[in-house]
């Protein structure tokens, strides 16, 4: 067998292994994935969105609130997607598993192609999920076909950063508690200092600069220009730019906090 | 090294001035050791004597800073891929995957070492029945006793027949019963012609299972061989004679001039380092008219050994 006969062989068997975990923690991963971005969603819409559309002004472009917030709810729920991923990955680090296949000739890249492969999965499915409740809920986007696409592409590499960054930071977490906490950032921080529910030049100076630069607001703008037909610009091409970035950055972390194993 | 095995006999493991250091802390001050293909070999000592750091060296985990080691014929700097592929390490806590039942757990092994699908079943049901977990094979680890997750974990390791296996502190923390269990566990493995490699606190371990025992302290070797020769390379030996009465006590320590009586359990132990011919001497000296009731030779056990060459009893050093 050649070695990337094996590699692939490998991976295949991770993956295995990683969609038999989600199964088994199916109702965990519902309610973590899906119910939270959900409960989230309804939250800014029906509660908070009333005030929240008036107060858009131009940037709602005379559209409901609830069609400016999917694009945010969406990048929301990938990023929730970080701490079960980073949570996996340090459980195989403090549980040994990460060191018994290091001793033995399996292709180094397998395991975390697994974690990152059923991470992305997730994040997909649960976007999915999201969507659809949003269109139950009043969500009318003006999105062509070709759109979607841009929108499937641009979510699945987002999705992609993402998974390798928790994987990375899993792999450097000394307890699964600390993996947890070290995604939150992630998964509740940077959307809110993003143009997740407002935008980002609304916000007062000390954070606006920076809410109106970092990589989500980029992945969120490009989504909203999308799905609610506005001008897209070169939004998309920033927020490729930015998942291909961090996903590389990731990638390489990862790989030397593989190789360095539980010490 | 023992002149006897090195000639007869293939080396599995040969290491020469292993040394590896974190940070200011030295873990391992220049390591020389041999281990014969076949043997059971014991790396005795306390916490934090270096034990587990050889075998991750020894098993691909980390890089020593000095030294050269071969595992199983192959360098191990040079070679890592090959010595994998010999190897079966069972590291000190039990890695194996709480969300996979028993079964899984083996065949996720299976598909890992890449056994075609029917070699991988038959092998992981043959192992679920020889390691007493039939019952456990369709349920998550989350419901096993110490002793069955330890198992299991062992079972994982023998999935593709390694002819070397690393255990790093099989028993610890088990209770009686499954200390035992491992122990039968370990010799079968002995018998089928593996290489074990063993770490371990406990020296009755060590003195149960192994053929030759290294003993470690803060990162030196400072006694190895066989546990008769430990044993016999310590001072404490003696002839533990018991007699009827107080009158058969006193003729016989008169008779041999020598020793430490106790006339409350009328005992006289004599100092015997010279074995079977001081002892054929005792006798002679007793004559026919001394009653003995009981004879014993008394040899040190691995404490006296490890308390000796150490001046530490390992129990006392957790750290």
């Amino acid at each position: 067998m050649s070695a990337l006969t094996i590699a692939a062989q490998d991976s295949a068997t991770m993956l295995w292994r990683e969609i038999k975990h989600s199964i088994r923690l199916l109702r965990l991963l519902i309610v973590s994935a899906i119910l939270v971005p959900v409960v989230m969603l309804l939250l800014f819409d029906y509660i908070l969105g009333g005030t929240i559309g008036r107060g858009l002004g131009d940037a709602a472009r005379g559209a409901p609130y609830v069609d400016y917030l999917v694009a945010g709810i969406l990048v929301m729920t990938v990023a929730g997607g970080c701490g079960p991923t980073a949570i996996n990955v340090t459980m195989d680090m403090t549980g040994g598993f990460i060191d018994r296949i290091r001793t033995m000739a399996v292709s180094r890249d397998a395991l975390l192609a697994g974690h990152v492969g059923v991470s992305v999965l997730r994040m997909l499915v649960a976007t999915a999920a999201v969507t659809a409740v949003a269109f139950l809920v009043g969500f009318r986007p003006k999105a062509s076909v070709a759109d979607w696409f841009a929108v499937v592409g641009i979510v699945a590499a987002f999705s992609l950063a993402m998974a390798w960054l928790s994987a990375a930071i899993g792999l450097v977490t000394k307890s699964v508690a600390g993996a947890n906490g070290s995604t939150l950032p992630l998964s509740f921080l940077l959307p809110f200092l993003s143009s997740t529910f407002v935008p980002a030049d609304s916000m007062p100076a000390g954070v606006r600069w920076f809410a109106a630069n970092q990589p989500f607001t980029a992945v969120v703008d490009s989504l909203r220009a999308l799905l609610t037909g506005a001008p897209v610009g070169n939004t998309p091409y920033v927020a490729l730019a930015w998942c291909a970035a961090i996903t590389l950055v990731s990638y390489l972390w990862a790989q030397a906090a593989f190789r360095r194993g539980s010490r | 090294m023992d002149a006897l095995t090195s000639h007869t006999t293939r080396t599995a493991v040969s290491v020469t001035g292993l040394r590896k250091t974190y940070g200011e802390k030295v873990v391992l001050d220049g390591i020389d050791l041999t281990i014969a293909e076949g043997e059971v070999f014991a790396l005795l000592g306390p916490n934090g004597a270096g034990k587990t750091t050889i075998v991750q060296i020894l098993s691909t985990l980390i890089q020593p800073d000095a030294g050269t080691a071969t595992v199983m014929g192959y360098d191990l700097r040079r070679e890592a891929g090959a010595v994998r592929g010999v190897i079966g390490v069972t590291g000190q806590f039990s890695a194996v995957d709480d969300l996979l039942t028993g079964e899984e757990n083996l065949l996720l092994m299976g598909r890992l070492l890449h056994l075609p699908a029917a070699v991988r079943r038959a092998r992981a049901s043959e192992l679920l029945q020889r390691f007493d977990l039939v019952e456990a094979a369709r349920v998550t680890p989350a419901t096993y006793s110490g002793g069955m997750r330890r198992r299991l974990d062992i079972a994982m390791t023998l999935m593709g027949r390694p002819r070397l296996i690393f255990l790093d502190e099989p028993t610890t923390g088990l209770d009686p019963r499954s200390r035992q269990i491992m122990w039968q566990l370990i010799r079968d493995l002995v018998a089928e012609g593996v290489t074990i490699l063993l770490t371990t606190q406990y020296l009755e371990e060590a003195d149960q299972l192994a053929d030759h025992i290294a003993m470690l302290d803060l990162g030196h070797i400072v006694a190895e061989g066989t546990p008769e020769e430990l044993k016999r390379r310590m001072p404490g030996a003696h002839i533990r004679l018991r007699f009827a009465d107080v009158a058969s006590l006193d003729k016989a320590a008169r008779e041999l001039d020598q020793g430490t009586r106790d006339d409350q359990d009328l005992v006289l132990r004599i100092p015997n380092e010279g074995g079977i011919r001081s002892l054929r001497d005792v006798l002679a000296r007793l004559g026919d008219d001394v009653a003995v009731e009981d004879l014993s030779i008394h040899t040190p056990d691995l404490d006296d050994v490890f308390f000796a060459v150490t001046g530490n009893a390992p129990k006392e050093k957790n750290q």
